[in-house]
Formats: C-alpha cells, structure tokens, sequence
C-alpha cells in the first residue's frame, strides 16, 4: 500500500475488495501522522482513538455486508468545522477548549456515508490569513519545503493531504483559503458554488462569502466528496435548493473539445506574477488548446477592486460574526476583571490575535456611522459589478482559467509583517468569492520546485463543468502523482 | 404659557408562536426552569445560523393588515450590534429599512370622539434573554433568547398620558383579537417606550425629544408620561433647554431618571443579516393571511347592538375581550332554543352584571371559569320560569363558579326552589306578624316602609326561596286584616 499516492478511490477499492480494511488504512495514516507531524504540524487535534473505533465499526458493517459512500474512509477537517464532543479551536486560544454540542452538516454528511476522522486541522485564526501562520498554536509547514509556508487558511488541510497524513480533508474558503493552500501544496482544492453546502455548523469568518470544500489528490476524489456535502440543509437557509448531479459519474463524460476557455490576459501580466507561475500556467494553457479546447481572451474590468471590496465586506461580517465570543457563555474569559465590559475588553483582548484584532476593528470602522455608505454599501454595489462582469464572461466562456495564486509558497515569516502583501497572496482567487462561482485549483507545474495551482472558475451551480474540465487535464498531465518526498529526497 | 405634548409609542409585543423566531425551541418560556428552552442556535453558539419562523411573519402580516399597513413585496433582514450578556452573538436580528409592514393606523375613543394614531412601521425581531443579580453575582437565562418580537412604532400623534392609555389598551385588544399575542405587560409580553416632547400650544415645530423605558403596565405608561411632560415644561418654563436623552421611569419614586444621554448612544451598525435570504412576500400570501383576520372588536360591537339590541355600553364591555364576546355569543344561541326563551339581553346583564363582578373578586377569568355557556342559560331559564328568584340566581351563580356543579343540581340538593304556593306562604306570614306586634303596630299607625322590614323577615324564614311577589300580596293583605275596624 503505497499511502503517499493513495487517493479516496483507491481506498474505496481496497475496501470494497476486501483487499484491505479500514482498521489497517486507518493505522497507516495514524502511523503516517505520528511520523511527520513533528516536521509539519498540520493538526491541532488528532482523534486517534475516535478514529480506530470508527474503523472497526466500519469494518463491522463491512463484514455483515453493509456499505456506504465513504464506509470506512478516513478523512481530515479543518478547525472550524463543528464537530460533537471534538474541540473546535478555529486556531484561536478564544476558542482552545470549546467544544461544539453538535456536528455540522457536513460533517453529519460525511458520517452517514460512513466516513471516519484522523482529526482537526490548523488554520489561520478563524480562517483569517494565507500561509496558517496566523493560528495562535503555531504555523503549518509546506511538505515541499518546511522552511516554506502551506498557504492558508486551510493551510493544515492542504499540508495534511500533501503529507499524506490523510487522503482527503475539508477546508473553508471565503478568499480563496481552500484554493491558494491547494495550489501552494499542490493539490486539489475545491470551491463550491456560494450555496452548495451548508455552512451550518461552520465557525464564520464572513457569511457571505464562507463556503466548505474537499481538499484531495484528484479531481475524482474532489468530485466523490463533493456529491457527499453537496446538497440543501434546512439548517441553513442560504443553501441552495438545486437538485445535486452526479457529480462522479459526469467525470465518464469529460471532454474539452470545443469548449471554450477564458483567459484573463490582465491576470497573467500582473506585474506581482512570478515567471515561474505564468510559464506553468502558459503551459497548461497550451495543453487544454492541444486536448482541442479553444482559449478565449477576456476581461474582468471590476476585478481590480476585488482586494478592497473583499476587505471591507469580509471584516464587516467578521466584526459581527465574532463579536459573541466576549466570555460570557463560552471560550476565553479573562479573570481579574471589573466588570461586565471590563469581562468583555480583556476576554476579547486576550483571546484574540493581531490579525484578527485588525479585521475586526476594520469591519468595526467600515460598519460605522457615517462610513456605512462610502465604504460597506459602495463595497455591496461593486460587488454587484464584479459578478455582472463573470456574467458577461460566460456568455462566450465554459470557464475561467489563470493561476490560483501569484507566487509558489513563501517563507515563513517573509508576509508576516505585511498585511497587505500577505492578503496578495489570494488576489486571483477572491473575486470568486464575491462573485459566488465554483472554483477548483489543480496541480500544473512547478517554479523554484514548488507546486503551482491552476485555477479554474465555472458558472453559478455548475460545478460539473468546471469538475470535467479539471479531470481532463489531469488525466492529460502528471502532476497530481508527484510527492514532495520524491521531489525532496 | 400653554404647551402640548407630542408622543410617539414603541411596544414591544411577543408573538404566541409555538417555536422561537429562529429556531426550533419552544417559544412558551415563562414557567419553564432557567435554560430549558434553548439549543445552538438561540444560544449563539458558533457556527448555528437562524432559519426564519414562517408563522410569526404570518402574525406580523395579520397584524400589520390589521392596521391597515401597507405590506411591501421586499422584506429584508438586518443586524442590530451591541453587546451585551443577554444577547448571546451579540447582534440582534431584526429589520432595519425595509420593515414587514407600514404606514396604517388604529383608531380609538377618547371622551367620545374617535382619535386616529398613525402606525409608522411594524417589524419582527427576536427577543433577549434576561438577566438576573442575586449575592453579587449576575445569572442569565437563556429561555427567553430568540422569542420572536414584533415592534409596532407609531406616528408621534399622541397628545396626552390618557390618549397613550387608551391607545394601548385598544391596541393590546387587537392584538388579542388577532390572536397573535397575549399583551400581557406584567409578564413582559409587552413592552412600551415612549418618545415624548413638549412644544408651546399651537407650535408646528417639535421639542427635543426623551425617550422614556421601564414603564411596565399602562397606569405607568400614563403616570410616566405625566411626569415626564411636566419635567419638560418646568425645564423650559425655568429658561433651560431639554436634554436629548433616555430616561427611566423610576414607579417607586414616582419620576424619570436619566439613563443614557445622546453622545453615549450606540451606534449598532446595522447591516444586511447574512445568513437570511431577503423575503418575497406574494400578494398571494398576503390575501391568504387577510382571510384570518377575524372581527375586530369595532365591528363586533356595532354588530351586538344592532343584532342583538344591546345597549353600546354593554356591547363596549363585551368586546373588550374576544373570549368574552364569543362567550356571550355561544350563550345567545343556546339562549334562544331554550324553553322559555332567554333573551340576548338579559345574558348580556348577567354577564356585564353579575357575572363581572364575581369573576373580577375571584380573579377567574372567561377562559379559566367553570360556569359553562349551558349552565349560564339554564340557570336564567329557572329564573325565567319563575323556580327561583334574582337573588338566589346570585347565590346559585357564586356555587357554580366555586364547585362547577350545574344550577339545576344546585337548587336541587340546596332545596332552593321558590316557593309561590299561598297557602305555605301564608302561615309563614302569619308567624312573623304574630312575632312582631310592635312593627305591625307601627305599620299600621302609617309607617308604611315597615312593611318592606317585614318582607324581608319572610324571606329570610324562608330562606330566599319565597316569591316576591306573592309575599308581598299575602303580606298586604294579612296586614289590612289587622287594621282595627
């Protein structure tokens, strides 16, 4: 069993055969964790005993006959997907011994197609940050470089899946947090239409811009996970109700003749591009031409002002989502304190750190009095024309297609003193975000020997399209096979 | 010089909804032990998000048709952000800019002219939870969390304490009629603040403004308000200028106090609710909820005294309640098929009457009595018949409300039939007579009202049972037999 290169396909293989089970696989990645967490530290709670119960009830159902979806198929979730008795850190010391009553949807999802969990992985502080530098208990390291960051907010997520410490793991993206890690450790990484899956039971960062996405090795594997989450929940009442496709199936019929993909020519003369990410990208682009696809030259004339619309809508509702976590019912509380507002000041003091001090008293200022008007209603209206403009470009576009993220992983410690170049790091990915579109970042390449993404955008609910598009480029390419360990050693 | 107060009222009004506003807990907390009724999302915890209570917007449409709003195609949901202990995410769902309903109005009485009062807006919101200090430390419960909350604000067209009175009184009849909350002030079902300023008499231009909170039932609304208009004058009156502020009513030292002055005001932030789609109501939706509207408490009067020839003042005292006036009106159909007839009128006595009183001295009310509609209707027939008296229909109808046993029974096993029989009357009459020679002396010598003393020995002989009237001819007539010749 070759684990680095195992994906949720072959799992289901080994399982469904009887070739392996799940107490054996779960074993192995436990193994795997213990050995390389020490190096990468993509977890912040490993539920080992959790797990092998799971398994040897997976196992149980096996034997009896039983089957499901993901039965018995160990996966990783990001620390700010609720989970029912597994602390849920949100990378936060407000947050260090909270542990949820309740599971999120998704995670009940996974759960009932017989999934089982390794553990909770690290994040920037409520997924706030691009390198996981940003979690109060210390930062992921890039299996491809450990000197490098994995990228962020899903950081532990990507870094897991790379490192093989899981084959699969769920991320969150609100800017690009589950895409720009994907990209820096190459991987697959998955953002689903604003809607798709339900964000009950997902700490927010910013509602409107918060979704759920599967972090794997293949697009197959992102396609499986996704059929899984997908899908209307009561409990959220901004879940979409469209029907859910058969997302793995419609890979069968995945072809790019004659589709048409659109390039924005803007994107790759960003002058903050790296040559390397533009010659992989360039490449990749050639590759889907020779497969018979057609590229298209576009534009996206708001998607300039995507960093500031996203920075100020993105802390408005982060000022207002957290805004409960004052000490009062849950989390961090100060002692030694005066009174009521004294209890608030130093719990919200304490158990919050710089960078989301920063959103909040951002969001705090863009919400206020007197400033709503130039600043969230302006954000809200540009927002509109961002949209508009993806709009117009799928009325002569299948997809969208550019890097994920301007540059390979950086190093630790190179943005952390600058806000504004670390936010640069998602400039590609958040106008997807504030547009609502599905947007999925597969390996293409490598620059300076680290990974680069390829990001590929698709129309509102189409996530079919965009997932087909995906999978035949990586049946084209090998650049999902490559491992960090054969590239390092 | 003379001034004139202009008031504006917010009422805060629970919805008798059986689930909170946004989620599933059950929205009846009052009796509940601390912290029962809540889950993930009435407790704010991380990660929860609210799903709208379709009945309670539906309440709020009955309401706001009720009052003849207008009712927008667009409603949309906003966060109001403070902290505070009692709101657990810190920010109060509620609706900014685009309210649920708008612009109508209410009618009422005042000395018997109509006044009409604009309502500006209503708006579903969800309620806090409440805190509570004992031994220095401060408790919070939860249960409370989430209730749905509607916020009728008016138009500042109220004139004086007594108008405000009025004006909620009627209000709070609405909305029991709709059946969309109870109006309960003790239990905080609904809460009052007032925006209140005073201008010299025939100004068109307003006094600054203080908002006035704490009042908790609508005698404090009006000594509230009395108060508070006085404290403007005198402050104006004394060459000063009133402060922009909110006070609270203070019922134990009978004044308002200063709570909050404009600079501290909160600035809250409102935005758009994430996590709530903005809704569509369908005129469709619309028209389906305006035919729940039942009778309103105007029409249901009118509708007495011209069906039923009540007087206003009767018909005015049965609407009041909807309860009431069904009550009475279930009555009248019994009423009618019984033998002999029981006029709508003379239930209408006994129950402003009789039936008042008795239910106000033992604090029951129409809903929580045992006296049935049956038994009032066959308790008048025995009158109506002539088997007992007035009085002991009283006697009967206090037996009623305090054993539930049917008047039929009672009059029965108490042997309270009247005895009209002459002969068995007369030997009682001529027993008092002969036992009181002075008062039949004194009648005879022309003072005449003694004869009413003597009626009422007979009756207590009898114990009540006796026929007024056919004592009183026995009576007169025993009494001329002593005359001397």
């Amino acid at each position: 069993m070759d684990i680095e290169r195992l994906t949720l396909v072959d799992i289901k293989r080994l399982l469904d055969t009887g070739e392996s089970s799940a107490q054996e696989i779960t074993e192995a990645y436990l193994a795997r964790i213990e050995a390389v967490e020490p190096h990468i530290h993509a977890f912040l709670t490993v539920t080992a005993d959790e797990a092998r119960e799971q398994a040897r009830q997976a196992d149980e159902r096996r034997a009896k006959g039983e089957n499901a979806p993901l039965l018995g198929v160990p996966l990783a979730l990001k620390d700010v997907i609720s989970t029912a008795g597994v602390r849920t850190t949100c990378g936060s010391r407000m947050l260090e011994t909270y542990v949820p009553p309740f599971d999120a949807t998704v995670v009940q999802r996974l759960r009932e197609a017989g999934a089982l969990f390794l553990g909770k992985t690290n994040t920037d502080e409520f997924a706030m940050g691009s390198s996981t530098e940003n979690s109060a208990f210390g930062a992921t390291r890039n299996p491809w470089d450990t000197t490098r960051v994995p990228g962020g907010s899903s950081g532990g997520s990507a870094a897991a899946v790379a490192a093989a410490e899981a084959p699969a793991a769920l991320g969150t993206d609100t800017g690009g947090s589950v895409r720009q890690p994907a990209a820096l450790c190459g991987v697959v990484g998955l953002k689903p239409t604003y809607g798709r899956v339900s964000r009950y039971g997902l700490i927010a960062y910013a509602s409107s811009l918060d979704q759920i996405g599967p972090l794997t090795r293949t697009v197959a594997d992102a396609a499986l996970l996704l059929s899984v989450i997908a899908g209307h929940d009561p409990l959220d009442s901004t879940s979409g109700q469209r029907p859910v496709p058969d997302y793995v199936a419609a890979l069968a019929q995945a072809d790019v003749k004659g589709k048409r993909l659109g390039v924005v020519r803007d994107w790759l003369d960003t002058p903050g591009l790296h040559p390397g990410v533009r010659e992989a990208v360039q490449t990749a682009l050639a590759t889907y031409e020779s497969l018979g696809a057609t590229l298209v030259d576009i534009t996206l004339p708001h998607s300039e002002y995507g960093l500031p619309v996203y920075y100020l809508i993105a802390p408005a509702e982060a000022s207002s989502n957290l805004a409960r976590y004052d000490g009062v019912l849950y989390g961090h509380r100060a002692s030694q304190t005066s009174d009521i507002w004294d209890l608030f000041a130093k719990s919200r003091g304490e158990g919050f750190g710089p960078e989301v001090k920063r959103r909040i008293m951002l969001g705090t200022y863009a919400l206020s009095a007197g400033y709503y008007d130039q600043y969230y209603k302006k954000a809200q209206k540009v927002r509109t024309l961002i949209r508009r403009d993806f709009e117009q470009a799928f009325e002569q576009v299948d997809v969208v297609v550019g890097p994920t993220s301007p540059v390979p992983a950086f190093e630790l410690g190179e943005r952390t003193d600058d806000p504004i170049q670390m936010y640069l790091a998602d400039i590609f990915t958040l106008t997807v975000n504030l547009a609502g579109l599905p947007g999925i970042s597969i390996p293409c390449g490598f620059a300076d020997g680290l990974p680069v993404g390829l990001q590929l955008i698709g129309r509102a609910w189409d996530e079919t399209t965009l997932l087909q598009i995906a999978h035949v480029y990586e049946q084209a390419t090998d650049w999902h096979t490559r491992t960090p360990s054969e590239t390092n050693a | 010089m003379e001034y004139e107060a202009i008031i504006g009222l917010e009422v805060h009004a629970q919805l008798l909804t059986q689930s909170k506003m946004f989620c599933g807990c059950d929205a009846a907390y009052q009796d509940a032990p601390p912290n029962t009724h809540v889950c993930p999302v009435c407790l704010g915890l991380p990660g929860s998000l609210p799903v709208i209570n379709k009945r309670a917007v539906e309440y709020t449409i009955l309401t706001g048709l009720a009052f003849n709003c207008e009712i927008p195609e667009f409603t949309k949901w906003d966060r109001k952000n403070y902290h505070y202990p009692d709101l657990p995410k810190a920010y109060q769902i509620s609706q900014y800019d685009l309210p649920l309903t708008r612009n109508g109005s209410l009618e009422f009485e005042v000395d018997g002219r109509t006044r009409r009062v604009g309502i500006r807006r209503i708006h579903l919101e969800e309620d806090t939870g409440r805190l509570y200090h004992m031994g220095g430390k401060a408790l919070v419960d939860y249960n409370r969390s989430g209730v749905p909350l509607m916020e009728i604000v008016t138009e500042p067209d109220i004139r004086t304490p007594e108008e405000a009175r009025l004006f909620l009184q009627k209000l709070r009849t609405i909305l029991r009629y709709l059946g969309v909350s109870s109006g309960d002030m003790e239990a905080g079902a609904l809460r009052v603040d007032a925006n209140v300023s005073v201008r010299p008499k025939g100004s068109d231009r307003f006094g600054t403004q203080v908002e006035v909170k704490n009042m908790n039932s609508f005698r404090s609304v009006k000594m509230a308000l009395e108060y508070e208009i006085q404290r403007q004058i005198k402050v104006l009156e004394s060459g000063g200028s009133v402060v922009r502020e909110t006070r609270g009513w203070v019922e134990s030292e009978n004044r308002t106090v200063s709570q909050r002055s404009k600079e501290e005001a909160h600035d809250y932030r409102y935005f758009p609710e994430p996590d709530l789609p903005p809704l569509t109501v369908s005129r469709e939706w619309v028209e389906a909820i305006r035919t729940q509207l039942p009778e309103m408490p105007d029409q249901k009067a009118a509708r007495f005294v011209a069906e039923y020839g009540l007087s206003e003042y009767a018909a005015d005292l049965l609407v009041a309640d909807r309860t009431t006036a069904e009550w009475f009106e279930e009555a009248v159909r019994l009423g009618v098929q019984s033998q002999p007839v029981v006029s709508a009128q003379t239930i209408a006595n006994w129950m402003t009457g009789e039936l008042f009183r008795r239910l106000g001295e033992r604090d029951m009310t129409f809903e929580s009595m045992p006296l049935t509609h049956s038994h009032l209707v066959e308790l008048l027939v025995l009158v109506e018949k002539g088997d007992i008296n007035n009085n002991v229909a009283k006697q009967v109808l206090v037996e009623v409300l305090e054993t539930g046993q049917s008047p039929a029974a009672i009059v029965e096993s108490r042997g309270l039939k009247q005895v009209s029989d002459a002969d068995a009357l007369l030997t009682v009459v001529r027993d008092v007579l002969d036992a009181h020679p002075d008062e039949v002396a004194a009648y005879l010598g022309g003072r005449e009202q003694v004869a009413k003393w003597l009626m009422g020995q007979v009756m207590r002989a009898t114990r009540g049972k006796a026929n007024p009237k056919v004592v009183l001819d026995l009576l007169t007539q025993e009494l001329e037999a002593r005359r001397p010749e």
